[in-house]
């Protein structure tokens, strides 16, 4: 347990003096500050034709996609680059399990992202002084909730990943390639039966994310994003494990 | 403590080691010698749990390094040929986190002392992205005395130091080796025969001798060497030596010196200088030398027994570090 936080802390302390981490940030902020002025000034112009206040999962939506975008990005770095500088030859034999090695370093992406998407809370806020009587914050937090879900299986998809390269880029390309594939991957279901229509519902992130979006908490939603990422977090030290036999 | 029995390692089609057996036991030092390629960096990674084996097992301590894997890597201190380090943290940063993947104990006093082991204290504040090569070298041991570890696999632990430097590690593994168990890599004989109480020599995979330095020195010490050195160019000299009977392995050396071996047991130097001047040669120099380790370990990983030839030697002496080279020949 204690390496696993040992780990972690490295990786997270390591955002804060990579560019990667600040141009993420900052992505999300400018996108975010442009939708919300966007719709706060679309609503503003509107308000004398409907009395409607903007809702709160205008926030909400457009950070899937940047999430989508920048999780890759913020993995890649992970294990490929112990990969290719030598240190997993330290890390590998120091008295650490590859699993403990595989958890930490996803925990660390995690707290990042988490530590953004709490800078990102000030948009609700904001919009909470600007309507009267003030938002219902329901279902900020559900959606709050869900996207913290949705991150924490896609950066245990790019920390897989990362454990395959030894190679940055090619890390962020295929991670960002196996992400937009599950995200899009309802669109299929129905060309496709059998054994590959159950696996592409059972993948079906979107019909889970939806109802976090729409501001209901449901156990199965959360067991569903939990299960996701300990799966890819299994690849992923089984990876580790196979690059040790190669 | 180490116990290491048929080990073999294939990557893919290439076998890198083949059928290793050794072992070493507390207080010992145990040198690895052999060519670019022979397997030494591939043995140590399977002895600190980087990668199993493909076949044959060892024990380190008497644990499996495959089975019980995290016993070994509590007990092994392991510098990494390629020694990694993270060029963003400082020295103090990086000692500490890899005391603390070792769960130590008041992290940051263990991390004074081995710096001082190292003569690096001055620089704990550094980031080692701006320390020289020789200072990474340092850092990269003090990481691997940093939880005082039973056994210690050093890969070429002194490459890239200075001279005083390189005396003070060999003084610090003398020291270590004498309530552990070290084994080191290196292609410097000399060093091997400094530091080390038990030398093993292995090229392609293969063990090719086991031995303490001393006894290694000794074995080949029965043929004697001899230099004879002429005045002008001694052409034609190769066949006049050919001819007397009790030497063996004539070679011209560059600086255009014959250096050839008597069998055991018969000095027929007398019968060199004759048959010399006879053949109308000047003769300056006739005189023996002491087999190095450097001959013996070039004998021992030629290919296979080749006639003397003029071309021969300077090859394989070339993957030998040229600084010792040049100060054995000095010894001479
Ligand atoms: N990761 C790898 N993949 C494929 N082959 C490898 C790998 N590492 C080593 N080898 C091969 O295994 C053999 C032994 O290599 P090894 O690195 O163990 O030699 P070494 O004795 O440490 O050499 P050096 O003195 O140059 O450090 C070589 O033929 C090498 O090409
Ligand atoms: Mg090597």
């Amino acid at each position: 347990m204690r390496n696993i936080w040992t780990i972690a802390r490295r990786e997270y302390k390591l955002f804060f003096i990579s560019p990667i981490a600040y141009v993420v940030a900052f992505l999300f902020m400018l996108v975010l500050g442009l939708f919300f002025s966007l719709t706060m000034y679309g609503s503003i112009s509107q308000m004398a034709y409907s009395p409607t206040a903007p809702s709160p999962q205008m926030v909400i939506s457009p950070m899937v996609t940047i999430l989508l975008f920048t999780i890759p990005a913020v993995t890649m770095r992970t294990i490929a680059e112990e990969q290719r500088s030598g240190t997993m030859e330290l890390l590998l034999t120091a008295p650490v399990r590859d699993w403990e090695l595989v958890l930490g370093k996803w925990l660390g992406s995690f707290l990042f992202m988490a530590s953004l998407l709490l800078l990102t809370g000030v948009f609700p806020l904001v919009l909470n002084f600007m309507v009267k009587p003030g938002i219902d914050f329901g279902p900020v937090i559900a959606g709050y909730l869900g996207l913290l879900l949705l991150s924490s299986s896609m950066l245990a998809i790019g920390v897989m990943v990362s454990a395959l390269f030894a190679n940055q880029i090619a890390a962020f390309f295929i991670s960002l390639g196996v992400v937009l594939a599950l995200w899009l991957s309802n669109q299929f279901t129905s060309y496709v039966q059998g054994f590959w229509k159950t696996l592409l519902d059972f993948l079906d992130i979107i019909t889970h994310f939806v109802s976090f979006y729409r501001g209901t908490i449901a156990l199965k939603d959360v067991v569903f994003f939990i299960s996701l990422t300990a799966l890819f977090l299994f690849f992923g030290t089984a990876l580790v494990e196979w690059r040790r036999w190669r | 403590m180490i116990q290491v029995e048929g080990l073999t390692k294939d990557y893919g089609k290439r076998r890198a080691i083949d059928n290793l057996s050794f072992h070493a036991e507390q207080g010992d030092i145990l040198g690895f010698l052999g060519p670019n390629g022979a397997g030494k960096t591939t043995t140590m990674r399977i002895l600190t749990g980087y990668m199993p084996p493909t076949a044959g097992r060892a024990e380190i301590a008497g644990f499996d390094v495959v089975e019980q894997s995290l016993e070994v890597r509590r007990r092994v201190g392991y510098l990494p040929e390629t020694v990694p380090l993270y060029p963003e943290m400082s020295v103090f940063e990086y000692l500490k986190f890899m005391g603390e993947l070792r769960n130590l104990r008041d992290i940051e006093d263990r991390v004074d002392e081995v710096l001082e082991v190292v003569h690096m204290e001055e620089r704990s504040d550094s980031y080692i992205g701006s320390l020289s090569k020789g200072m990474r070298q340092r850092v990269g041991l003090a990481q691997a005395l940093l939880h005082k570890p039973e056994v210690l696999i050093l890969d070429e632990p002194t490459i890239g130091l200075d001279p005083t430097q390189i005396i003070d590690v060999r003084n610090l593994i003398r020291e270590l080796g004498k309530e552990r168990t070290v084994l080191l890599s290196t292609h410097i004989l000399s060093e091997a025969q400094q530091v080390c109480n038990r030398v093993l020599i292995i090229n392609k995979g293969r063990i090719v001798v086991e031995d303490t330095p001393e006894r290694l020195q000794s074995r080949l010490a029965g043929s004697q060497r001899v230099v004879l050195k002429v005045r002008g160019e001694p052409d034609g000299l190769e066949t006049v030596l050919g001819k007397v009977p009790g030497i063996s392995r004539v070679n011209l050396r560059p600086d255009n010196t014959l250096e050839f071996e008597l069998t055991p047991g018969q000095d027929v130097r007398p019968d060199v200088a004759r048959a010399v001047i006879n053949s109308g040669f000047d003769l300056l120099e006739l005189h023996a030398i002491d087999v190095s380790l450097e001959d013996i370990f070039v004998e021992l990983t030629r290919e296979e027994p080749q006639p003397p030839s003029v071309s021969d030697d300077g090859e394989e002496e070339a993957a030998f570090d040229t600084d010792e080279i040049a100060e054995d020949e000095v010894e001479e």
